[in-house]
C-alpha cells in the first residue's frame, strides 16, 4: 500500500516537472498580452516596457552580437530605431543567449558592442534566460511588435531579404507599425525566418 | 573526393559563354559544384514515395551548432550505409560563402554527395512549408520515410540522440 502511494507521489512530480519543461514555442501569439520585465540595460540601469513614458508600443527584438544573421539586421536596427522612436517606437533590444554556450554575448561583449555602434536603443540582457520562453522567441532576431498595452500585434522577421538590404521587397516590420497607425491588424501578423538558434545550456 | 575533382574539371573545360560580360561571379558560380536549389527545386527531395529514410539537415558553416552536430549526421550515415539511408544535408550558407568558405568545408570532410545549397528569398513561405512547427532556427532536422515523418528544431548533442528518432524508421 504504501508503495502504491509512493509511486502515485513520483508520478505526480513526473507530471508536474513535464509541465513546467514546456517547450519554448508555447510563448506569446499575436493578440495577446505580453508581461513586463526588469532586465539589466548596457548602461548598468534596470530596464522595464513602463519606463518607457508615453510611447504607442514597443519594438521588442531578440538579438546578439555573435550571429551572422543579426549581424546583417544590426544596421536596419538601428535605423528602425532612429526612424520609429520620435513616432512612439522605440526599439527595445534583448540579448538572450546564454553567456557560458556563446561567449561572444556576455554582458562585457554586449557594451563594448553597444559602444562601438553607438547603438540610440536600450540593449538588454535576458539574464537567467526567462524572458525569451515567456515571449517564445526561438532564434536571432526574432521581433515581437507590441502595442502601447503590450499587446502582441506582429511576430517575425525585419524584412524578406537578410543578406541584402537593397533586395528587399518587402518590410514586414515596417509595414506592421504602418498598420497600427492606422488602426488596423497587421497582415501578415506572424512571418517566419531563418536565424541562429538561442544558445541554452543542454 | 575524385568525383568532385572530375565535377570541377568538366566545369573547366567547358567555359561559361558570354566573354568578357561574364564577370568574376559567373566565373566563381562556374566552379561551384554544389547543387544550388531554389524551394521548388528542392522540394521534391523532402518527400519520397520509396522505401528509404531520409534524414534532411537544415545547417550552415556560419552556425556554431550546426558544425558541432555535423558529425555524427556522418556517424549516422557510416552506421545505416547498408541499409535504405539518405543523409541530405541542405546548406542555408550565405551567397558570399559559396566558393570561399562552404566549399572547402564539403571538400574537407568528403560531404559532396551529401550537400545542396538552398538559395531562396521567400523563406516566410518556404520555412512553413517544410514544417508548420518550424520558426526558421538552425540547426533543424527532419526525418522521413514514405508518409512518416517528424521534425525536429533543435541541436543534437551526440550520435546516440540521432539514432534513436531514426531507428524505428529503418524497421518500418
Amino acid at each position: 500500500m504504501k508503495n502504491v502511494f509512493g509511486k502515485m507521489i513520483l508520478a505526480f512530480f513526473a507530471v508536474a516537472m513535464m509541465s513546467a519543461v514546456s517547450p519554448v514555442d508555447d510563448g506569446y501569439k499575436v493578440g495577446e498580452q505580453a508581461a513586463d520585465f526588469s532586465l539589466k540595460n548596457v548602461d548598468g540601469t534596470m530596464v522595464s516596457l513602463k519606463d518607457y513614458k508615453g510611447v504607442n508600443g514597443y519594438i521588442v527584438v531578440f538579438t546578439c552580437n555573435t550571429c551572422p544573421y543579426a549581424l546583417m539586421y544590426e544596421d536596419r536596427i538601428i535605423a528602425l530605431h532612429n526612424k520609429y522612436a520620435p513616432m512612439g517606437y522605440p526599439v527595445v533590444a534583448i540579448n538572450p543567449n546564454d553567456p557560458s554556450v556563446k561567449p561572444g554575448d556576455d554582458f562585457a561583449s554586449m557594451q563594448a558592442r553597444s559602444k562601438e555602434k553607438s547603438y540610440p536603443f536600450k540593449y538588454l540582457f535576458d539574464d537567467g534566460q526567462k524572458v525569451f520562453p515567456a515571449f517564445g522567441a526561438t532564434r536571432t532576431p526574432h521581433v515581437y511588435l507590441l502595442d502601447a498595452n503590450r499587446y502582441v500585434r506582429y511576430i517575425g522577421a525585419i524584412d524578406d531579404n537578410a543578406q541584402n538590404p537593397a533586395e528587399v521587397t518587402v518590410n514586414y516590420l515596417e509595414n506592421a507599425i504602418a498598420a497600427l497607425k492606422s488602426g488596423n491588424n497587421p497582415d501578415p501578423s506572424e512571418t517566419k525566418a531563418i536565424g541562429c538558434t538561442i544558445k541554452v545550456k543542454s | 573526393m575524385v568525383y568532385a575533382m572530375l565535377l570541377i574539371f568538366s566545369h573547366f573545360s567547358f567555359p561559361p559563354v558570354g566573354g568578357e560580360m561574364n564577370s568574376f561571379s559567373s566565373i566563381e558560380k562556374d566552379s561551384l559544384f554544389i547543387p544550388v536549389y531554389t524551394y521548388d527545386e528542392l522540394k521534391p527531395l523532402l518527400s519520397k514515395d520509396n522505401d528509404t529514410t531520409y534524414v534532411v539537415n537544415f545547417w550552415a558553416t556560419w552556425c556554431t551548432p550546426c558544425v558541432q552536430e555535423l558529425p555524427y549526421f556522418v556517424e549516422l550515415n557510416m552506421a545505416y550505409k547498408n541499409q535504405a539511408f539518405k543523409l541530405i544535408l541542405v546548406s542555408l550558407d550565405f551567397k558570399k560563402d559559396y566558393i570561399r568558405k562552404l566549399q572547402p568545408f564539403v571538400v574537407e570532410r568528403s560531404l559532396e554527395s551529401h550537400v545542396v545549397v538552398l538559395e531562396d528569398n521567400d523563406s516566410n513561405y518556404w520555412i512553413g512549408d517544410i514544417d508548420k512547427t518550424w520558426s526558421g532556427s538552425i540547426p533543424a532536422t527532419m526525418v522521413f520515410k514514405g508518409t512518416k515523418r517528424a521534425f525536429y528544431e533543435r541541436t543534437f548533442h551526440g550520435p546516440e540522440e540521432l539514432k534513436e528518432i531514426v531507428k524505428p524508421y529503418l524497421n518500418l
